[in-house]
């Protein structure tokens, strides 16, 4: 195939990923809204029943009626979909980002500018998901995840979407492949444990509160403390691999490239904000009246400061960073 | 200051009683050095950061302060006591670091006493009750008690437990390296700072627009802009000098990304130390010339058009390469040309290099391609006072035209002398000429030696191990009783995560049941076999 093959191939198969997800958001609306029609009392049974999240296999409450159960089956089945889209949708999308690497002569990483690390971004926080699907029964994230992809693909190819070409000669280093693709297994862990944070703040919330109209949809989310848990090991997976990107990686490329590992650019200074405000979430678990929920938030305005970094800094100090290389 | 789920002794801050200065003191160190306050200052210094990203750094691009400043007269003055041009070194940005490092130590010193005395000391012994804890069970075994034990001491050793001995028990305990972990991430930070405030006090940096061509031997009045270290001494920059012998810049010419540069390199030949053989050296973007006490980099390059300018009495008055600086990826370039020495009265222009010319009737002037395809200047001219006798610094690339008059055509239109290379132009009023005569490439170089590299990086990368430690270790309990019944031996296994997001604690318990009543991994487990009263009958 033609580097240009290459490229078109490429794109098309960004494109029906999307689409791809697009179904699988469908699936999982179709599985909320039936998880939010099950009356109260057979909601609360089955709660008691399969404490989710708990690693207790699914199993029919007894005091179900059938066309309980049909709705269970119902909700089951179209989960079942959802996450089966996502699988497809990022097969393909895996396909695109591949193929992307051999649209220009010679090969390279899929990482040369904005576009491409959306992308990649999002293959990564789709690859995250699905890993620890299976084992951390992360299908309540489904709708959030599926709906944060469709909407970041449409972004990347409505404002970002460049033609492939080669690299620019900055770029030209084996330090792109380490310090990038650290930086977006980071992004994509902090992307999921931002999404865990924002769920525990709505769950912890209704908890404390009591019911609420939202109260049958956060039913299907796990009990605030295992949000709380799973959203902590998300983060503490990311944070040491930002440290190692932002703090170790970039410093000695920088130091290769430009003559200095540290030079308080845009970029650099608000690499080294995510790390603090991170920092300062892990030790908010830590401390007496800041865990849970101060410590979420904190852990909201790390995600914020992360997105400011990768998208506003390229727009606003787009000329005087010595990372736009968008 | 640490990352761990449990603060030891995190009591929240103390009703100040009537204080004599001592408890004062004591006071106000224990709120310094409380998590609380760490907390805050690392969410400060994140805020604190902020302005740097926004407004221009003088060490960063002193250019962009300098044209910051012209643009908002006002808001300078303001800005600069506020230190918002050097906000990282800024009396305020170094409180809030200063304060985080002493309440680092502060919080460091108290927890390596504690680790130590902790490592020193035996895992609690076992709770009267196991079966209370979060992870139990209990299985029977066909040994003797003691041989029972025995298998327990080892299957926990196994599973690298530290093991102390009770009554008819074992406690067992491990993920010690977690706190140790936790204390060398802190450790490293400081040496970090210290490799970093090394490199900043002792080292420098420089950048200097050297032309194709020309030379450039190592000191101070070569470099057009120069940040040294509070504590570099510029008579210890080492005696390097090269000449750019040559430059060529490849960009893509056809496709999407048309324009975009695919290679560009510099060949020098540089002279390490004044009387060795010159050596050659290819300069790229990625490729810096690595000498002892200094690193050589390309960090841009750009178009130099050189002029020949002839002043009202008709003599040559100006003639060489002046740098212009790319405005955009097209280098399309801005510059000025200062003729001091012209009679009767001074001349300056200022305008545009477009290294492939084209015109449109909407845009104007403007470049199609990077490279120097169509080569062409559009100057403005000034005759007057170019103001460089008035003592004031100017740059070099910027006119001073207040006490400047722009030359117009008869018609009351803007004068503008459009060149390719080899035209002359005429100026009214016979006030003189120009004539573009070619030009050159420049390169930006920039010089620079961090001492302290390797400190810092030794710490950063300390760090990120210390991390991984505090992060990743579990620290978990396990005890083991041994009971005997009526004849029989059962063994009670429990065990206790001491860390929030521990996982497994129900399966390593269950193994370590297997493993030490010798049965296989599918234990029986028999009833009850110590009620409770029995047992405290027992002792």
């Amino acid at each position: 195939m033609t580097t240009e093959q290459f490229a078109s191939f490429s794109d098309n198969a960004v494109m029906f990923a999307g689409i791809v997800y697009v179904l699988a958001t469908l699936g999982h609306v179709v599985e909320w809204a039936a998880t939010l029609a099950r009356p109260a009392a057979v909601r609360s049974a089955v709660e008691t029943a399969v404490p989710v999240g708990a690693g207790a296999p699914a199993a029919a409450s007894s005091t179900a009626s059938p066309e309980d159960d049909q709705r269970s089956v119902r909700i089951e089945t179209a989960g079942r979909i959802g996450v089966a889209l996502t699988v497809v949708g990022t097969l393909l999308l895996a396909a695109g980002v591949v193929a992307r690497s051999f649209a220009s002569d010679p090969w390279r990483v899929p990482w040369g500018n904005m576009y491409e690390f959306t992308l990649t971004g999002a293959l990564g926080v789709a690859a995250i998901y699905l890993a620890l699907l299976p084992r951390m029964r992360l299908r309540w994230m489904g709708l959030f995840v599926t709906t944060f992809l469709v909407v970041v693909l449409m972004l990347a190819n409505l404002t970002l979407e460049q033609e492939a070409g080669p690299l620019v000669p900055a770029l030209h280093s084996y330090w792109l492949v380490i310090h990038v693709g650290a930086a977006i297994l980071a992004t994509g862990a902090f992307a999921v444990g931002a999404l865990t944070a924002g769920v525990f703040l709505l769950k912890a919330g209704v908890e404390r509160r009591g019911s609420t109209r939202l109260h049958g949809l956060l039913e299907m989310f796990p009990s605030s403390d295992a949000l709380d848990r799973l959203s902590y090991r998300l983060h503490a997976v990311g944070f040491p691999l930002w440290t190692f990107a932002a703090l170790i990686a970039g410093p000695i490329w920088a130091e290769y490239a430009w003559g200095s590992y540290w030079n308080w650019d845009p970029k650099e200074v608000w690499a080294f904000i995510t790390w603090v405000i991170y920092a300062a979430y892990l030790h908010a678990r830590a401390t007496a009246g800041w865990k849970g929920k101060a410590a979420a938030i904190i852990a909201l305005i790390g995600f914020a400061t992360l997105l400011f970094n990768f998208v506003g800094i390229n727009f606003f100090f787009g000329a005087s960073s010595q990372h736009s290389y968008a | 200051m640490a990352v761990t789920e449990k603060a030891p002794a995190a009591a929240g801050p103390p009703q100040p009683p009537a204080l004599s200065p001592r408890e004062l003191l004591r006071w106000a160190w224990r709120q310094l050095t409380s998590m609380r306050t760490a907390l805050l200052l690392l969410l400060l210094l994140a805020l604190a950061s902020i302005p740097g990203s926004v407004v221009p750094q003088s060490d960063v691009a002193p250019v962009d302060v300098a044209r910051w400043k012209q643009d908002h007269p006002d808001l300078a003055t303001v800005y600069e006591k506020l230190d918002l041009f050097s906000v990282y070194d800024s009396p305020w940005f170094s409180a809030i670091y200063l304060l985080l490092m002493v309440s680092l130590v502060g919080c460091i010193l108290p927890r390596t006493a504690v680790y130590l005395r902790a490592l020193r000391t035996a895992p609690p012994p076992a709770p009267r009750n196991l079966g209370r804890l979060p992870a139990y069970t209990s299985v029977e075994s066909g040994d003797a008690p003691d041989v029972v034990l025995e298998r327990a001491r080892t299957a926990l050793r196994g599973r690298r437990y530290r093991v102390s001995t009770g009554d008819g028990s074992l406690s067992g305990e491990r993920g010690y390296l977690r706190e140790a972990g936790n204390l060398l991430f802190h450790v490293s930070v400081i040496v970090v700072l210290v490799g970093f405030a090394y490199g900043q006090l002792f080292g420098y940096k420089g950048g200097a627009i050297v032309l194709v061509g020309n030379g450039f031997s190592n000191s101070l009045t070569q470099y057009d802009e120069f940040a040294p270290g509070t504590f570099f001494d510029p008579d210890d920059l080492p005696p390097v000098s090269f000449t750019v012998d040559d430059f060529e810049a490849e960009f893509l010419t056809e496709g999407p990304q048309q324009g975009q540069p695919v290679d560009f390199g510099a060949d020098l030949t540089y002279v390490e130390t004044p009387g060795d053989e010159p050596q050659d050296y290819h300069l790229e973007v990625n490729q810096p010339l690595l000498l002892d006490g200094m690193s050589v980099f390309l960090v841009g390059h750009g178009y130099a058009p050189e002029f020949t300018v002839w002043d009202g009495t008709g003599d040559v008055a100006y003639r060489g390469a002046v740098p212009f600086l790319p405005q955009d990826s097209s280098f399309a370039s801005f510059g000025v040309v200062k003729v001091t020495g012209a009679q009767p009265e001074q001349l300056g222009f200022d305008g545009m290099f477009y290294p492939t010319y084209s015109f449109t009737m909407e845009r104007g002037p403007f470049s199609v391609f990077p490279d120097a395809l169509n080569p062409a200047v559009s100057l403005l001219a000034y005759h007057g006072d170019l103001g460089i006798d008035a003592g004031e610094p100017q740059s070099v690339y910027d006119l001073d035209t207040d006490a400047m008059e722009r030359f117009e055509k008869d018609d009351g239109g803007m004068f503008r002398a459009d060149m390719a290379p080899g035209k002359k132009v005429t100026l009214p009023d016979d006030l003189g000429a120009i004539r573009l005569d070619g030009w050159k490439r420049w390169v930006k170089l920039q010089v620079s030696h961090t001492p302290g590299k390797g400190i810092a990086l030794t710490g950063v990368v300390l760090a990120l191990v210390g991390l991984m430690g505090s992060l990743f270790v579990r620290r978990r309990r396990a005890w083991v009783r041994v009971v005997e019944r009526d004849g029989r031996t059962y063994v009670e296994v429990a065990g206790l995560d001491r860390t929030t997001a521990g996982e497994g604690l129900d399966d390593e318990v269950r193994e370590l049941a297997a493993a030490i009543s010798g049965r296989s991994a599918t234990a029986t487990l028999p009833e009850d076999p110590a009620p409770e009263d029995d047992r405290k009958a027992d002792r």
